[in-house]
């Protein structure tokens, strides 16, 4: 048996060019699956970790899907708003520990503009109920003051300082302009790899402000009221897009969200965050699956090639077959010398892939934290990904036991004297 | 004691087949050099896997070393084979991907007892591979060679080595000799029947040359023993 394993890495050896191709090919199919595989945790858990610590997103009644696009994603625009006297109400309820009302429906060169309140910066978290850092500034104190996303601020060079407009409407081109309120970048988030980079964070009541002189997504004609002069209205918003609430505690939190779901003064909807999210990657984990497909195919391809090319060389080793029968191999002395070569190559092709991909993960971490805010942790492998490799191992067994028997029926025809 | 002993052996390589070898009797006894031949296709390699036992008569008894065959398992008749008989073919007798060493030295992996009997002399199985090979007179520089840089005559030598190293009881040649020339054909077969003879082995060599056939103890003409193929020429 260990002498039988021996002749196999010997006479596998003896043929190092075909099948070290085929290994590298099995190889890169495997690092490219493990790859995707992981690609894949991580963004589903990054996605996940979109928001932490909130306890239900409420908002006009819409669907959950819809409610958390625009709430918490940025993307699309609700609907329907919530009265500012709802959200009062909501926010004074006793088992209300904290709210961040927010305002949606502005834009900055494509970056979402959000309305909020200071207590954002206090008690918005993501990830692992990590809150918001400030790599510069501080959260906005002044009417007109802006806090960037750290993809918005990069993506457009700002920095503290900094004047910028904002435009009235979500997209990039041919909005018109609050050209005549100008904000001030006064602050810069640190890196979430969440929606909140991408964000122009600015307060409740700046979004009140741009909109005095404006009615019906339309600038009133002959009406102009300076910025100067803004500070002076009443700027208590009418309406905001939604909320995020915190509660004291987690029990209350099926009551909390039959209430606001029953609430009689206009048609609400409160979800709980972690099930949205899970029903929202049911939709756009589609595709990462359907990658996942592909690259489970990509190692078929790799597998088939293998045992091809093993096949292939089972006409010209019928001699040498012929040979180890004469000296008193048996059958399955064949079969397993037959057989072992294609889980050899396998499994070193499959060390290999795990050793390419550790390697180049190690090599393009910073690079992907730094441009997908996707943190690639220097793992070499996890439970999910051995459950994949022992998939490729197990398919693999299978597939090498094809030519094992082809050499075993071989040599049976064939006896000592093979006909070539 | 007789080594081959054969009764009433009928064989045909499948069920529509005509019979390829349908031998009423034969017997080899031990020590004896036999020179077996036939014209091609007289079923002289056919008789040959049947005596290894990868082959298995459709009738009769064949008995090896006193083993009946024909009441063995396949695992057992390879074990047989691999412990009593040395083989050696007519061409490509070599592993490639081993070195003459390890190819010599073959024949004692698949057999224990091949290597009890290698080593009793007192030496390593190395230094017995060697033994035998200065005998064939394959110089030791050759002996680190790649195998396939050896020339056709020296592979064969180095076959015959492995066939009769842990000195089997019998050593079967399967034409060895027919991709040498006349000269080295001769110088071969007096190599392998001495060697034959130090270790004590019954000789069973086929060729369908008679000229070769002077120094064997007995000629045997396959056509002769083979009923199937007198039927075949009666019909
Ligand atoms: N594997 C096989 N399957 C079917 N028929 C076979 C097989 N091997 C040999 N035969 C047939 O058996 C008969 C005897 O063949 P065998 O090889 O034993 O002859 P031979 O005497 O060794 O010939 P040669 O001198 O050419 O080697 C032939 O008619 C051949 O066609
Ligand atoms: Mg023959």
């Amino acid at each position: 048996m260990k002498y039988l394993l021996a002749l196999a890495a010997r006479s596998a050896w003896n043929r190092k060019l075909t099948l070290g191709l085929t290994l590298m090919s099995i190889a890169l199919s495997v690092a490219l699956l493990l790859g995707v595989e992981r690609v894949r945790q991580d963004a589903q858990e990054s996605f996940a970790q979109s928001v932490s610590g909130t306890d239900l997103v409420v908002g006009a009644r819409t669907s959950p899907v819809q409610l958390m696009l625009y709430a918490v994603f940025h993307i699309g625009e609700a609907t329907n708003n919530i009265h500012w006297k709802t959200y009062q109400d909501l926010a004074a309820q006793p088992a209300v520990a904290w709210s961040i009302p927010i305002s949606l429906g502005d834009s900055h060169h494509g970056f979402p503009v959000l309305g909020t309140t200071p207590d954002y910066f206090e008690h918005f978290h993501y990830g692992e109920a990590q809150p918001l850092a400030f790599t510069q500034g501080q959260p906005f104190a002044g009417l007109f003051d802006a806090v960037l996303g750290a993809e918005a601020a990069e993506h457009l060079g700002y920095k503290l300082g900094d004047r910028i407009t904002l435009s009235h409407g979500m997209g990039d081109i041919g909005l018109a302009e609050h050209a005549d309120k100008p904000f001030t970048v006064v602050g810069i988030l640190a890196r979430t790899g969440t929606p909140v980079d991408r964000t122009v964070h600015v307060s409740l009541e700046a979004i009140e402000a741009i909109h005095l002189d404006w009615q019906g997504g339309a600038k009133i004609p002959g009406i102009t009221i300076p910025a100067e002069y803004a500070g002076k209205f009443n700027l208590t918003p009418r309406e905001v897009t939604a909320v995020l609430v915190g509660l004291k505690s987690r029990a209350a939190v099926f009551r909390m969200q039959r209430y606001v779901n029953d609430y009689s003064m206009e048609p609400l909807l409160a979800v709980l965050p972690g099930v949205a999210l899970d029903q929202l990657w049911q939709v756009v984990g589609v595709a990462e699956r359907a990658l996942l497909a592909v690259s489970g195919m990509v190692v078929a391809v790799g597998l088939c090639g293998l045992i091809a090319v093993i096949l292939a060389s089972l006409n010209e080793r019928r001699r040498e077959l012929a040979i180890l029968r004469s000296v008193g191999a048996r059958p399955r002395d064949v079969f397993l010398l037959l057989s072992a070569e294609g889980l050899f190559i396998t499994l070193c092709g499959t060390l290999l892939g795990m050793i390419l991909l550790t390697a180049s993960s190690a090599m393009l971490a910073p690079f992907i934290q730094s441009h997908y805010g996707l943190l690639i942790e220097p793992k070499f492998i996890s439970a999910d990904e051995l459950g994949l490799l022992g998939i490729v191992m197990g398919v693999s067994l299978l597939a090498s036991l094809a030519p094992g028997y082809g050499a075993y029926r071989l040599s049976l025809a064939d006896g000592l004297t093979p006909r070539i | 004691m007789s080594v081959v002993k054969i009764e009433n052996l009928l064989f045909r390589w499948s069920a529509q087949s005509r019979a390829c070898l349908d031998i009423p009797a034969l017997e080899v006894r031990a020590g004896e050099h036999i020179f077996l031949y036939g014209p091609s296709g007289s079923g002289k390699s056919t008789l040959l896997g049947l005596l290894g036992g990868v082959l298995v008569p459709e009738q009769g008894t064949l008995a090896l070393l006193d083993h009946q065959l024909t009441a063995m398992s396949s695992a057992a008749r390879d074990r047989l084979r691999a412990d009593h008989i040395g083989f050696l073919f007519q061409q490509f007798n070599l592993i490639p991907y081993l070195s003459v060493l390890d190819n010599v030295l073959l024949s004692c992996r698949f057999s224990s007892r091949r290597r009890e009997r290698a080593i009793a002399s007192g030496n390593t199985l190395h230094e017995e591979a060697q033994r035998l090979l200065d005998h064939l007179d394959i110089a030791a520089e050759l002996q680190h060679r790649p195998v396939t840089q050896l020339s056709v005559g020296q592979q064969q030598r180095v076959a015959a080595a492995r066939a009769l190293i842990g000195r089997p009881e019998i050593v079967i040649a399967d034409e060895p000799t027919s991709a040498l020339d006349a000269e080295r054909q001769t110088a071969f077969l007096d190599l392998l029947s001495r060697e034959c003879i130090t270790a004590g082995a019954t000789l069973l060599f086929v060729s369908h040359d008679r000229r070769l056939s002077a120094g064997f103890d007995r000629e045997i003409a396959l056509p002769a023993i083979n009923r199937a193929l007198t039927e075949k020429e009666a019909a």
